[in-house]
């Protein structure tokens, strides 16, 4: 069962993101001809349960992982052709955050900026203005190795948003971060919203999807199952005031009985 | 379960956990492996037996009346593998207080701390132990044929000496930790390992060479200089050979001070290894700053890539200790060289082939941590630059790093000899270029800490790299000598190579 809003894409030069019959199996299809298309400037929520193939899809978008069949196409880029294009415009953070112990985070954002090519000026105050936007003020010039896991996310997350992608993909991003941070990190990730940027940004907290996202996508095994505003898709399951989570179960519940 | 019995389910879980690292380690947790790796052991076992007869078959037999160079040189053999010993113990030592693993919940649970570390040190003690009879084994086999049974009273002193060196490197790990603290403590006891390892053979070298213009060692011992110095037959500092040539008071002597000897040391180091740990842990949360950062201005990303490499190789507390140990083992060709300086090629030609084999050491270590051991590698999968744009940069690190180390030795070289100088950077440039391309064709996916384990995934890489670095500088030294062996034995090191490359998984 596919149920999906009316999605308004006229354009393709609207998109942010298009994939295309997206594939990829491990020993089993992990991704199974995934269909999905996000606007320029959206803020996008990607759930499913555990194993559903949401990580998987992010990684071969952000060129982690080569799909086994199907297309990518970011803000009008080839990225299967063209990877390196499409890189130059797309942020990625994993729900793992991966630092080098033995560099500062000033270091880290400037090392970031330098291999997207941003000036170094720019990089270095933008580095700068990031890590005191998420609290890290205090700890610019400390070696990572010391921090802790929420402290390395903020730095992570600085990280993506130093060279001011177009697209920028979330793989659980609040994942240890303390409510403060967290709120931090959602008005940071709104901002760049507001300034025409897009996220696409997989979570099982719920509450965050249904207060930020502007759209929501709901995968299971593979496939797209559901999408759209948390009104829309109040609509198609025909529970008028229903929480995202009583949605989301009511979605993933029956489609996993079904599997 | 009383306290007794609590100890020795301790005990039982420890060498459990012990059991299956090695077993893991040595089979890279593959079952098929099994039959291979005790084959391979035997192998090792049989051709070791084979290289102890050839150095020690024909040793006289000392029993009779030992002179008084005997005595120094086995004296001195026992003090070089002590030092040895030392140099394993510290470093396995300081694990205890690093390796994490468990200890969060070992210390969240109501069992003693102290006990723990007891045990831990025990291990220690156990594994030196091992280490040495590893080492000698061979040899006192061959010696017991041949000599007869009073040899194997050696392992005894083995024993003994395998103890009496994890004691001493258990209080001088806790008196690192006090005086560096848990940040530098790590760093200090690689350096100081390092050190003691290389320390006793540099030293002997460094006395023949000053004194007699030689680097053997065994010029030193076997001197009459040595004699005179040497203490008197009677003395107490006999002991440990005298045990070795059967003196049985003086091996019970010997095996007994060595255990007291470690028990008094882990009685004193038990609280002192908790507290510390502890303080690892609270280590773990503290931060370092940097004083004065620099802005980390680049040009290009693939300068980015360089420089991060750069600066993270610079901050690797593991490569600063291997080039230090390198380069205590260049110490003594070079003032060999450094003492017939002018005298033309001759002296040049003992520094070469250990420039070039610490060349192709050194890339190879550089090589792992710059191709395999990322520690962002989404990060780096995802920048904007084709994959062929970073591997270029990283290796390219690995050539700047070696020359960097290698610069200052050439020079002067190239000054005594040009001709000898030009020869051991083409041959140290080879040796890097070689054991770079070995870890690319076999890298792979690793954090940077896993270093240690490196060798651990393909043993062929191992060897290969191993025998690449030593084939290299035997090449560069033959080239002066004999150009036409030395272009057969290049010849036969590049067949190797590309049958490394052909059985990589890259090419596969």
């Amino acid at each position: 069962m596919m149920l999906r809003a009316t999605v308004h894409l006229t354009e393709p030069a609207d998109l942010a993101l298009c994939l295309r019959g997206l594939t990829k199996r491990f020993d089993r299809p992990v991704v199974d001809r995934l269909d999905l298309s996000i606007k320029r400037g959206e803020f996008y929520a990607l759930l499913g349960p555990n194993g559903a193939g949401k990580t998987t899809t992010l990684r071969m978008v952000a060129g982690l992982l080569k799909p086994d069949g199907g297309a990518i196409s970011v803000l009008g880029i080839d990225a299967l052709r063209d990877p390196v294009a499409a890189k130059q415009l797309i942020a990625w953070v994993s729900d793992e955050p991966m630092l080098y112990d033995k560099l500062t985070p000033m270091e880290y954002l400037e090392f970031v900026g330098g291999l997207w090519g941003v000036e170094a000026g720019t990089s270095e105050r933008s580095a700068r203005e990031l890590l005191i936007s998420l609290g890290l003020e205090a700890h610019l010039n400390e070696r990572c190795e010391g921090f802790s896991r929420g402290m390395r996310q903020k730095v992570t997350l600085a990280g993506a948003l130093v060279h001011d992608p177009k697209l920028i993909i979330l793989d659980e991003p609040l994942t240890g971060l303390d409510a403060v941070s967290a709120r931090h990190v959602k008005g940071l990730l709104r901002e760049r919203v507001a300034r025409g940027r897009t996220v696409i940004m997989t979570t099982h907290i719920l509450e965050v999807a249904e207060r930020m996202a502007d759209r929501i996508g709901v995968i299971v095994a593979g496939r797209l199952i559901a999408e759209g505003t948390l009104d829309e898709l109040r609509q198609q399951i025909g529970e008028g005031d229903s929480s995202l989570e009583d949605l989301f179960v009511a979605l993933v519940g029956g489609e996993m009985v079904a599997a | 379960m009383n306290s007794a019995a609590t100890l020795a389910w301790f005990a039982r879980h420890e060498l459990r956990i012990a059991w299956r690292d090695w077993l893991g380690m040595m089979t890279s947790g593959r079952r098929s492996r099994r039959i291979g790796v005790a084959l391979g052991l035997a192998t090792v076992a049989v051709v070791m037996h084979l290289l102890a007869y050839a150095v020690v078959g024909r040793t006289a037999d000392p029993f009779a009346s030992p002179a008084p160079a005997t005595l120094i040189v086995i004296s001195a053999s026992i003090v070089l593998g002590w030092a040895l010993v030392l140099s394993q113990a510290i470093e396995q030592a300081t694990k205890v207080f690093y390796a994490r693993g468990d200890l969060d919940l070992i210390m969240s649970s109501p069992y003693p701390l102290a006990t723990v570390m007891s045990l831990r040190m025990a291990a220690v003690a156990l594994t030196m132990i091992a280490l040495a009879f590893v080492m000698v084994l061979p040899f006192v086999d061959v010696l017991a044929l041949k000599g007869g049974v009073r040899w194997f009273a050696t392992y005894g002193v083995t024993v003994a000496a395998a103890l009496s060196a994890t004691a001493t490197a258990l209080l001088a790990t806790v008196a690192l930790f006090r005086i560096f603290g848990p940040r530098r403590t790590r760093l200090a006891a690689q350096v100081v390992s390092a050190i003691v390892g290389a320390g006793f053979v540099i030293a002997l070298q460094v006395g023949a060479i000053l004194s007699f213009g030689t680097m053997s060692r065994f010029a030193v011992l076997m001197s009459d200089h040595a004699g005179d110095y040497a203490p008197a037959p009677d003395s107490i500092l006999w002991w440990p050979a005298r045990a070795i040539l059967g003196d049985g008071v003086a091996l019970f002597a010997l095996v007994s001070v060595s255990l007291v000897l470690l028990g008094a040391a882990m009685a004193v180091c038990a609280p002192l290894f908790g507290d510390s740990v502890m303080h690892v842990a609270a280590g773990s949360v503290a931060t370092r700053t940097i004083a004065a950062a620099k802005p980390f201005r680049t040009r290009s990303p693939r300068q980015a890539l360089r420089r991060k490499e750069l600066m993270l190789l610079q901050r690797d507390p593991w490569l600063l200790s291997q080039t230090l140990m390198q380069l205590l083992y260049l110490l003594p060709p070079a003032l060999m060289m450094w003492r017939s300086f002018g005298s033309g090629a001759g002296t040049a030609l003992l520094l070469m082939p250990v420039i070039v084999m610490a060349a192709g050491q050194l890339a190879g270590g550089i090589a792992w941590l710059s191709i395999s051991g990322e520690d962002a590698p989404d990060l780096i999968a995802t920048i904007p630059l084709p994959p062929s744009a970073v591997m270029r940069a990283k290796v390219e690190v690995v050539l700047i790093a070696i020359a960097a180390v290698l610069t200052p030795l050439l020079v002067p070289m190239a000054i005594a000899s040009p001709r000898a100088a030009l020869v051991a950077a083409s041959g140290a440039a080879i040796a890097a270029v070689a054991a770079t391309a070995i870890q690319y064709w076999f890298r792979g996916q690793a954090r940077r800490s896993q270093f240690r384990r490196r060798h651990t995934s393909s043993r062929i890489a191992t060897f290969a790299e191993a025998f690449s670095s030593i084939g290299w500088a035997a090449v560069s030294t033959l080239v002066l000598i004999s150009p036409l062996v030395a272009g057969i034995t290049a010849g036969l090191l590049l067949l190797v190579l590309a049958l490394t490359y052909a059985i990589s998984p890259r090419r596969a």
